[in-house]
């Protein structure tokens, strides 16, 4: 089981390195969605054998919404805009890369300083989360693309999700619907407003977004 | 207690009675029965004392009960002027706008009420969500600009506020299994046993988190765009309401670094926080040229002013307390007088606007009189407050903070004022306004001859105003014991006293 967990943890910084690597948009989806499912398959092994329809639920969830859900409203928003179906970073690919490998050093080291429960037997689950988040911001504060602005906070609450897997047994059920609902009416929204950005300028970039300074 | 539940469920009835009505002309009414309603219902619970709570994880406490009656108060305000703005926007379908008021104003409620980190971020991030649609009611490329930048910043802000509450709960379970982890008393009752590491790291997450959502700097760059395109009532609420909710957050986390014993840690973040954002308030307000965009510096810089107290902690949070609720009034008056001086002369531009004493004569009074009331002169309710904090900082010896206080303060009011005499004095321009597309736009224009008279404005939206500014008047005047006592008694949940 642990050695699953540290397999699973790698592919999600994987994952990471692939959306600030990666030309293509749908490439960039498909990753990011890997990621989802990958943190939705998670929780049934990280607390060991003691699985319940709470862990199952939770498992569900998470996969049919980060992996199929919100990558098809992903899909469907690229495929109604007549756009270059590349990222567009303000960075090249390379300097993304370096900036990614630097950021999970980073989240390694921070991660030293936190002392973890001893129930968590995953040392990478807390370097993982804070990597993921970190890059997550990388994504949004460096790409051009509207629709690469939202993978990249889908990463970044993919981040904060899989530190939340170590309190899954702490938090009540009605913070965890709250907190899904709002992540997941969070990316409607901004759904929403890529399709009237598309309308109204005609592209889904950010540089046509700068009239408004200082 | 059935109160509370009533300040929840209504404003979400009248939302879902939003979508119901048709007609666009008769559909924002329903904004005054339920802020009626909700003022009542606050009124009451303010005159009874009491502190009520509804399940396990709501409870009224002094500190909500004064950030609830604020947020209250200005709604009211709000739906009044919302009804006279929405009747001359009628080419505009305001379902949405009037929902997302609603849906709003009962988020906010919750967050007031709410006792548990994990709840309060749900109804914190739910206020997001609901105003995006508030910001984009314009609909044109400004407005989408703007709604998207809040959108993003706002979000990541209070992602981040997820996982410094999610770290809260680590630092709380980390001496053993706590059995309703994330509660507020519970965690004042044992911050002892805190893990300190864990405590410590969930506390610069949650000020970074809920920082953005005040609009504190570095983390503020939303707040112009979405002050500066949205009409002048979404910046009252944002400003006034909004704010207030993020920084009865902050107030929160700072209870529990108190019960953990890591005030030391936490005071001078929140002191050099506070400082950045008044800077930077002040660098921006000169030579700004959008007065809706002063507008929202000026918001920096009092959320800046609310921090700052807060880590001096002692005399000033009282004085952050008073502060809170002058600085919503004093917002109101500017936020709602700039929306009516924008529908008149078709532009944010200071240039554009001259002589706004002789056309609008009464939103320009009481534009002047915000601006006086916001600087902190007497006799008005932030000077009161200002001075508070002011002085605790003098008694305890901050000598870098006060002169760095009263510098900002000096340099916010010569760019302010710069711009507001600009603004009210001189003559209106001989041409006809500008009819450019920016912006707002009334439903028909004013006749040639009519535009050199002074305009006779509706009492629907300079009722509000006024009376907001007469509010904050009289808190610079008096302030009665039955305020006096809930300041007290908030203000010592930190620490703070009279």
């Amino acid at each position: 089981m642990d050695h699953l967990v540290q397999i699973i943890l790698i592919g999600v910084i994987l994952t990471n390195l692939v959306v600030l690597g990666s030309h293509p948009l749908n490439t960039c989806i498909r990753a990011v969605a890997l990621q989802g499912v990958a943190l939705g398959v998670l929780p049934l092994f990280l607390h060991g054998r003691e699985w319940s329809y709470h862990t199952f639920l939770i498992s569900f969830m998470v996969i049919g919404l980060k992996g199929f859900l919100i990558p098809i409203l992903l899909f469907r928003a690229i495929r109604e805009a007549v756009v270059r179906k590349e990222q567009e970073p303000l960075i090249g690919f390379t300097a993304s890369l370096i900036l990614g490998g630097g950021l999970v050093g980073l989240g390694f080291a921070v991660s030293s300083g936190l002392p973890l429960p001893a129930e968590i037997k995953s040392s990478l689950l807390v370097p993982v989360a804070l990597s993921t988040l970190m890059i997550g911001l990388l994504v949004i504060v460096t790409r051009v693309k509207i629709l690469t602005q939202t993978l990249g906070y889908l990463m970044l609450e993919n981040g904060i999700f899989a530190f939340g897997l170590i309190l899954t047994k702490e938090l009540p059920w009605l913070i965890e619907m709250g907190v899904s609902l709002d992540i997941f009416a969070g990316i409607f929204v901004m759904g929403t407003l890529m399709g009237h950005i598309h309308e109204e300028f005609n592209t889904l970039s950010v540089r046509k977004l700068s009239s408004l300074k200082g | 207690m059935l109160a509370l539940l009533l300040l929840i469920t209504i404003p979400l009835l009248g939302a879902g009675l939003a979508f119901a009505i048709k007609d666009n002309g008769k559909r924002p009414w329903i904004l005054v029965p339920i802020a009626v309603v909700h003022a009542v219902t606050v009124s009451w619970l303010w005159v009874s004392g009491s502190f009520p709570t509804l399940g396990r994880w709501l409870l009224l406490d002094a500190m909500g009960k004064i950030v609830l009656g604020l947020i209250s108060l200005l709604f009211l305000g709000a739906s009044l002027y919302a009804v006279g703005y929405l009747k001359q926007r009628l080419e505009r379908n305001n379902r949405n706008f009037v929902a997302s008021l609603l849906f709003f104003l009962s988020a906010v409620t919750v967050v007031t009420l709410s006792h548990h980190f994990g709840l309060l971020w749900v109804a914190l991030e739910a206020t997001t969500l609901a105003s995006a649609p508030l910001l984009y009611f314009n609909h044109n490329q400004r407005s989408l600009e703007a709604t998207w930048k809040y959108l993003i910043i706002c979000s990541v802000g209070i992602a981040l506020a997820l996982l410094g509450t999610f770290f809260l709960a680590m630092a709380e379970t980390a001496a053993g299994p706590v059995e309703n982890p994330l509660f507020l008393p519970t965690m004042l009752q044992h911050g002892a046993s805190f893990s300190v590491p864990w405590l410590r790291a969930s506390f610069i997450f949650l000020l970074v988190g809920y920082g953005t959502k005040m609009g504190l700097a570095p983390m503020h760059t939303w707040k112009p765009d979405a002050y500066g395109e949205a009409p002048g009532l979404v910046g009252f609420l944002l400003a006034g309401a909004l704010t207030s909710c993020a920084f009865l957050a902050l107030f929160r986390i700072n209870q529990v670094c108190q019960a953990a014993q890591q005030a030391d840690f936490a005071r001078p973040l929140f002191v050099m926080i506070g400082l950045l954002s008044m800077g930077v308030a002040a660098v921006f307000m000169l030579g700004q040229e959008d007065y809706k965009r002063m507008l929202a510096y000026s918001s920096v810089e009092h959320m800046g002013i609310l921090t700052l107290a807060l880590g001096l902690g002692g005399l000033a949070i009282y004085g952050a307390l008073l502060h809170l609720l002058s600085n919503g009034l004093a917002k109101g008056v500017l936020f709602l007088t700039a929306g009516n001086i924008h529908r008149h002369y078709r532009s944010k531009s200071v240039s554009s606007v001259q002589g706004v004493f002789r056309r609008l004569p009464l939103s320009g009074a009481l534009f002047m009189a915000g601006f006086i009331a916001i600087t902190g002169s007497p006799p008005f309710g932030i000077f009161v407050s200002e001075f508070t904090i002011l002085r605790s900082a003098v008694n305890d010896g901050h000598w870098t903070v006060v002169a760095l206080f009263l510098g900002f303060l000096a340099l916010i009011f010569v760019g302010m004022g710069r711009i507001v005499l600009s603004m009210t004095q001189g003559e209106p321009a001989e041409n006809q306004p500008r009819r450019g597309v920016e912006g707002e736009a009334p439903a028909a224009l004013p006749t040639e001859g009519a535009t050199r008279a002074p305009v006779i404005e509706p009492w629907l939206t300079t009722l509000t105003p006024c009376v907001l500014l007469l509010s904050v008047f009289l808190l610079g005047i008096y302030i009665p014991s039955w305020l006096d006592r809930p300041l007290q008694m908030a203000a010592a949940l930190v620490g703070g006293h009279r």
